[in-house]
């Protein structure tokens, strides 16, 4: 006992000394990045580098189909710096893995502020994730660039001046999808199915401001934790409901879709974005099927669904934009499938490049931030970004599509509207215009 | 005399964190505050383990439970901080005191699938009461350094003092906890129930006592986990963060404090350096998005064959120095046999 008793006394002391020499070890390795060339204008730019970091969900529950995203993003970097990069400098994106976990996010992203001394965050991916990250960003004056969530929350230009969206937001494809069940479902019964959170609440608002009262018969929430969804779908079944409106991820998509089929109810189904890329949803029907013992076609049950697209779909390969993602993707990236998700890193990717191209030839950090607030070019997206000082949305509209054969294929004009409950939502009377033959902005 | 050296070791340690605070980058003290709250969390489950016997995979539940004390504390009450941490640990071993009635009267396994089952289904209250707890955004938690330290002090250096400041005084107050009579009848219990018991210790409660000792910790450790990144939300309370708090304590050796130390570098260095060394390596990003989690277990497997009593006892056999009282060997640990040896003879001895 008193011998214990003398040699643990010391230790605290011990380990506090260890802690301080590991620690210092560890310290050497930051120095700051920016000093030297004249044309190190911002912290993390030098003269010719630009360095950007994200926090992204490698492994964990949202890394199937996201943790794409970031690769398909540095592919298209990759493919700007091996043409000239941007003005001379080359982009090093750094993105480090948060697991979808917030308080990860939050050390990732001091490490990449802090430590890394990145130039901005760029496509962060996750509204729980990115929420607590957003007033760290903001209080640095780190750019905080288009944002991987279609969150209304980060257009809020005046509390988080440095954040900008980037994708269609909820809100505004709720009112888009809601538009459209009005004009094509009058007088039918409506289902909502969503998620009990920002995403799908955001969403069912704008369902709301489009679609009559009346006629919405059932509200039915999930979590994303509890994957027995079996009562909702009898609620709807029950309810009679001969559309069901969903905003929903696509595994859950997938439940949605199994569970009506068990009960032989067969809705018609109209459904967010984010839950409906074809190859995506009618893999996890197959392998949700299969775990239950049963065999079933993915283009089968994803046939029929309707839903919105604000890029180009991936089937239209005459479209410039695609051609241009496609040859990227194959020759950078070429080991992941050409799906939704490439789709869109590379197409934010496109954004980001636009912005900095506009920043000027030794840019600031607030020079970037001004870039944007003054708007940018339509690019790769089918609707106008929204861009301005008083308004950090991005993409302003999108088509309707109906998933045909594992395709998604679209059905009339583009529609732009905004989140408010009054704006109308138009058909866009502009049009695309075509990539660049350089495939850079 | 014990206090007192106590107090000395952490005073010494305290001058080692401000010196180390004021010298090195933001992002170091920022790494020293979440470090600190390893130690405080790992501290506690060191406590419950290595001295009671029993074992808990549902401390990162207890953590929750301090987390978002301290965010509706701060949100509705708007307490000052000093108040929050205390309060935070109060109510977390409140909810500590309740699993340990239960499980005192679990042993092993199904100690470990009882607490097991806390560290899964706490978490998801967050989501279910969404009006109350924000759902999967969580609540936002907010700290400002104090006004006398000027307007440009750096909030991850206060950050690293609170936390490791807090950090000290725990281990103080659990090294003097160890060296008194509680912590001597702990040992008893986990040596041998039965003699204890006819030694005239009260087993149950102090095996309950235990329990709400390291779910304080954990409390407290949420309470700090909520001050380091300025929010809470479920996403941080997973599974995988008890199985983290479990493996660092193993790590560093059970029933050590200063194991606690080495255990909480391990579990926030390893990752961070792992993934610098593995994307600056230019690994496909598949590939290197996994590495930490394998260095991790690479490391833990490392540390159990060379070093079967942790990184502390391991440090203590290459010094020559003898391993003390509480330390004990992953194979002598009582919770995962389903009876003490000494039962089991009385049961031979009856029938």
């Amino acid at each position: 006992m008193n011998r214990s008793h003398r040699l643990r006394t010391p230790a605290i002391a011990a380990a506090a000394v260890a802690a301080a020499m590991i620690a210092a070890g560890c310290g050497s390795s930051s120095s700051s990045s920016s000093s030297g060339a004249a044309t190190a204008s911002a912290p993390g730019i030098t003269a010719t580098q630009i360095l950007i970091g994200s926090h992204q969900p490698l492994t964990g529950p949202a890394a199937p189909g996201y943790s794409e995203i970031a690769p398909a993003s540095n592919a298209y970097f990759q493919y700007v710096n091996a043409h000239g990069g941007v003005n001379g400098r080359k982009i090093k994106y750094t993105y480090l893995d948060d697991g979808y976990d917030p308080a990860k996010t939050v050390s990732d992203v001091h490490q990449l502020v802090l430590q890394n001394n990145v130039y901005a965050i760029f496509d962060g991916l996750g509204t729980p994730t990115h929420l607590a990250a957003v007033s760290f960003l903001n209080s640095q004056k780190v750019p905080d660039v288009f944002v991987a969530s279609g969150c209304d929350c980060w257009n809020n230009p005046s509390k988080y001046p440095q954040t900008f969206g980037w994708q269609l937001d909820y809100i505004r494809e709720g009112k888009i999808l809601g538009a459209y069940v009005k004009q094509h479902f009058a007088g039918k019964k409506i289902g909502y199915f969503f998620q009990n959170d920002e995403f799908g609440q955001d969403g069912v608002k704008g369902l709301d401001y489009e679609i009559p009262h009346s006629q919405v018969v059932s509200r039915q929430s999930y979590v994303p934790t509890n994957v027995n969804i079996g009562p909702q779908v009898a609620a709807l079944k029950a309810s009679g409901a001969q559309v069901v409106v969903s905003f929903a991820i696509p595994a859950f998509n997938a439940l949605l879709k199994l569970a009506s089929l068990k009960l032989s109810f067969s809705p018609t189904l109209v459904a967010s974005n984010v839950g409906t890329d074809p190859m995506t949803l009618g893999g996890l029907l197959e392998a949700f099927a299969k775990k239950g013992g049963a065999t079933v076609s993915g283009n089968a049950l994803t046939q029929g669904i309707i839903t919105d697209g604000y890029l180009p779909t991936l089937g239209d390969t005459s479209n410039s934009w695609i051609a241009l993602f496609k040859k990227v993707h194959d020759q950078y990236d070429a080991k992941a499938p050409f799906d939704g998700n490439v789709l869109y890193g590379e197409a934010v990717a496109y954004a980001f490049v636009q912005a900095m191209m506009k920043a000027g030839k030794n840019p600031t950090r607030a020079d970037l931030v001004s870039a944007i607030n003054g708007g940018l070019p339509q690019g790769p997206a089918v609707a106008p970004y929204a861009y301005s000082a008083s308004n950090h949305s991005g993409i302003t509209g999108a088509y309707i599509g109906v998933i045909k054969k594992g395709a998604l294929v679209k059905q009339g004009p583009v529609y732009v509207t905004d989140a408010t409950p009054a704006g109308a939502v138009t058909a866009f009377t502009g049009s695309q215009q075509a990539a660049p033959a350089t495939g850079m902005p | 005399m014990t206090l007192a050296r106590h107090l000395g070791a952490a005073l010494v340690a305290a001058v080692a964190v401000w010196a180390l605070s004021v010298s090195l980058s933001a992002f170091r003290d920022y790494q020293i505050a979440d470090i600190a709250v390893y130690v405080v969390a790992i501290a506690g489950l060191t406590v419950l383990i290595g001295f009671s016997g029993q074992i808990s995979l549902g401390n990162g539940a207890f953590m929750a439970v301090g987390a978002y004390a301290t965010a509706l504390l701060q949100l509705h009450l708007n307490w000052p901080l000093w108040a929050l941490f205390p309060a935070s640990a109060a109510i977390a071993a409140v909810t500590g005191a309740a699993v340990g009635v239960a499980a005192a009267r679990l042993r092993g396994p199904y100690l470990a699938g009882a607490t097991l089952m806390l560290a899964v289904a706490l978490p998801s209250l967050a989501t279910q009461f969404s009006g109350v707890f924000g759902g999967d955004q969580g609540l936002p938690v907010t700290v400002i350094p104090p006004a006398a330290l000027g307007a440009a002090f750096p909030l991850t250096r206060w950050l690293a003092w609170v936390n490791a400041g807090t950090a000290l005084i725990v281990l103080v107050l659990l090294a003097n906890l160890a060296r008194s009579r509680i912590g001597r009848s702990w040992q008893a219990i986990r040596d041998n129930e039965t003699a204890a018991a006819l030694a005239g210790l009260n087993v149950a409660g102090l095996r309950i006592l235990a329990f709400v000792v390291s779910a304080a910790c954990a409390g407290m450790a949420g309470a700090m986990l909520a001050a380091y990144s300025s929010q809470v939300s479920p996403g941080s309370f997973t599974v995988t963060l008890s199985i983290a708090l479990l493996t660092g304590a193993v790590i560093g050796g059970l029933g050590s404090l200063t194991g606690a130390l080495w255990g909480s570098l391990v579990v926030v260095l390893v990752p961070t350096y792992v993934t610098n060394v593995a994307t600056s390596h230019g690994l496909s990003s598949a590939v290197a998005a996994n590495i930490p989690v394998a260095a991790y277990g690479v490391v833990l497997i490392v540390v159990i064959l060379i070093f079967p009593d942790g990184i502390q006892g391991g440090l203590r056999r290459l010094f020559g120095l003898p391993p003390p009282t509480a330390a004990v060997p992953l194979a002598r640990l009582n919770s995962f046999r389903r009876r003490p040896p000494a039962s089991e003879h009385q049961e031979e001895g009856t029938t």
